[in-house]
């Protein structure tokens, strides 16, 4: 009974084997056919800003095929890079995104080794009350944040309220959070045997820090990093609500506010803003994918 | 020579009460003081400028809008009584959950294309794919309402040739809506594709075989392995994108800014034209508070899966 239950699975195997095959090829090229469609659909807005990019007014407003360049020109380009204040733009939106991120990794990186390390009183909760922090959107805050703005500048007599640097204060709400969870979860995965040698060595948990954790927990910090420069690079609502003339905006809201004068669109401008306000995420994104990656599903899989 | 005096002393202090044990006693009271100063920057800042603007957003929705006088819960019986906030409260349901399912379904269709192709191919459509998440959402919201352009629509202009007319993407109430999810569920799927992704990988091949040995078609692969295998992925990432999109204010305020006929409004622009362009702060902080339960309860269904997924690991 048994000896013909396997020789008839024998040549049935064989054929299964070759349908599976059979199957596998074809499923790659039904997925690589869907894929070239998904690929499409997600690239096709980056590209039409490329596109018009290259576009005079000119043939902006002809009725000829939106999707070619027939006379290809820089002159947005230049027109936008000698414009003193796009440039600002650029530069307050550096400058922000810069200083923000220095705060972010000052303020998560200690904190996230004494919550990873340090058992303390409350330190557990405090490890969930990070993570929930970093549940609360902005679109929550930014009516008490701009009010608490107001009340503290008339209190005080110091500009806060349409002042770029405000924003270096208000950023790290977003950012900290985030970061600081995330170095928990790479601080945790570090063997203890590592740092336990270390304090017998007679290092203090400063240099603990210093010399073990943050050499070894390099990857995360760059994921950390990356984070923050994104989130506070494309950050739109605060800056929105926090400043208004045009040598304090940010790049987003300079774009958005300068560009579109009343309903005049000039679109060949707004998508050359708009694809060089993209640049420094995508450039980064190019060259560190995989931290970037690594950073974006660490949220959810460590801790 | 000064160091070691004042060590010294503190030494001698902490260590008088009791001296047995004092060294170890020392070495905690060092150690919780150092995580105090660790801690410190992040505790200050998530309760001066989270915790504290929370609350200060439920005193600031009780006053009137002068800001001078207490109304109790004036506000939000005022609102009540809006049409415009019962419509917000419904497009703000119909976007989040229409946006996150498509958002969900998109991004495991396309996980599992990418995880059917071998090695280093994957990694380039990966990158290709996850494009829509790495460009700042203004920017890329700004190529859609190009895209969407009433007179040089580049979307009507390819649909003529297949005898669609003109779509008024943005004009009329349906296609603003229609428009809207579109745009997110195009910025919000490549999310869904990394972490589904990461979760395929994660799904022990053997348990492939094993069904395939046993007569399994794909879709009882996909129902009774991935599906159970990736179910707590698959939850933390909808409930987190469900918070992200409820509270969505780019997209929004690029593409409409509320209109046609405030028919596109979500909580977080409306707040922001109550709050701040009709400068009624404290019913604006009180429509922004609406999105508080929402969230709770998407934060407290998070929390338990994330801290589930940390035992299990």
């Amino acid at each position: 009974m048994s000896t013909l239950a396997i020789d008839k699975a024998g040549p049935s195997r064989k054929v299964r084997y070759g349908s599976m095959s059979r199957d596998r090829t074809w499923a790659l090229r039904w997925s690589y056919f869907f894929l070239v469609l998904f690929a499409i659909f997600f690239l096709t807005p980056p590209i039409y800003m490329l596109i018009t990019s290259l576009k005079g007014s000119a043939e902006i407003s002809a009725a000829t095929n939106p999707w070619w360049v027939f006379h290809p020109t820089l002159s947005n380009y230049v027109e936008l890079l000698t414009s003193n204040q796009f440039l600002r733009f650029f530069w307050n939106s550096s400058i922000i995104s810069i200083t923000v991120v220095i705060v972010t990794m000052l303020i998560s990186v200690p904190a996230a080794f004494a919550l990873a390390r340090m058992k303390f009183w409350g330190s557990a909760t405090l490890a969930t009350g990070v993570f929930l922090t970093y549940l609360i959107p902005d679109s929550l805050l930014f009516i008490p944040l701009f009010k608490m703005l107001a009340v503290i500048q008339e209190f005080t007599g110091i500009t806060l309220l349409n002042r770029w640097y405000v924003l270096v204060f208000i950023y790290p709400t977003l950012t900290v959070p985030f970061c600081t969870w995330i170095m928990i979860g790479y601080f945790a995965s570090i063997p203890k045997e590592l740092d336990e040698a270390a304090i017998i060595d007679g290092a203090s948990w400063l240099q603990t820090l210093l010399r073990i954790f943050i050499p070894v927990a390099l990857p995360g910090l760059i994921a950390a990093t990356i984070f923050a420069f994104t989130v506070s690079w494309a950050q739109f609502l605060y800056p929105l609500v926090f400043t208004t003339s045009v040598d304090q905006l940010v790049l987003p809201v300079g774009i958005t506010t300068t560009l579109i004068k009343g309903d005049v669109f000039n679109w060949g401008q707004i998508m050359t803003g708009a694809l060089l306000g993209a640049a420094p995420p995508l450039i980064i994104y190019a060259f560190l994918m995989d931290y970037y990656i690594a950073g974006l599903t660490a949220g959810a899989t460590k801790g | 020579m000064a160091d070691v005096v004042v060590e010294q002393g503190r030494l001698a202090r902490v260590a008088s009460p009791h001296r047995k044990g004092a060294n170890l006693r020392n070495v905690l009271g060092r150690k919780s003081t150092v995580a105090f100063f660790l801690t410190l920057p992040l505790i200050l800042l998530i309760f001066l400028l989270v915790l504290y603007p929370a609350f200060y957003s439920l005193y600031l929705a009780t006053l009137n809008k002068a800001m001078t006088k207490f109304v109790g819960l004036g506000n939000f019986t005022f609102l009540f009584k809006r049409e415009t906030f019962w419509m917000v409260v419904k497009q703000s349901c119909i976007f989040a959950v229409t946006a996150v399912i498509f958002k969900a379904l998109i991004g495991f269709i396309v996980a599992h294309f990418v995880h059917n192709i071998p090695g280093k191919k994957q990694r380039k459509w990966r990158g290709m794919l996850l494009v829509p998440w790495v460009i700042p959402p203004a920017m890329s919201t700004l190529a859609w309402l190009w895209l969407f352009d009433p007179s040089y629509s580049a979307f009507n202009y390819t649909l003529s040739f297949f005898g669609v007319g003109p779509i008024p993407w943005l004009g009329n109430t349906f296609w603003a809506r229609f428009s809207i999810i579109l745009v997110n569920v195009w910025y919000g799927a490549p999310f869904f594709l990394i972490m589904y992704l990461a979760a395929l990988k994660s799904v022990p091949d053997q348990l492939y075989e094993a069904a395939a040995i046993d007569g399994a078609n794909w879709w009882q692969r996909i129902w009774f392995i991935t599906l159970p295998m990736m179910r707590n992925i698959i939850a933390i990432t909808t409930l987190f994108s469900l918070i992200v999109t409820f509270a969505n204010f780019d997209i929004v305020r690029i593409l409409t800014s509320g209109g046609p006929l405030d028919t596109t409004h979500l909580f977080a622009t409306w707040a922001f034209q109550v709050g701040i362009q009709s400068s009624d702060i404290p019913l604006g902080a009180c429509v922004s508070l609406f999105m508080v339960p929402i969230l709770a309860v998407a934060a407290i269904f998070i929390l338990r899966d994330v801290s589930k997924r940390g035992n299990e690991a």
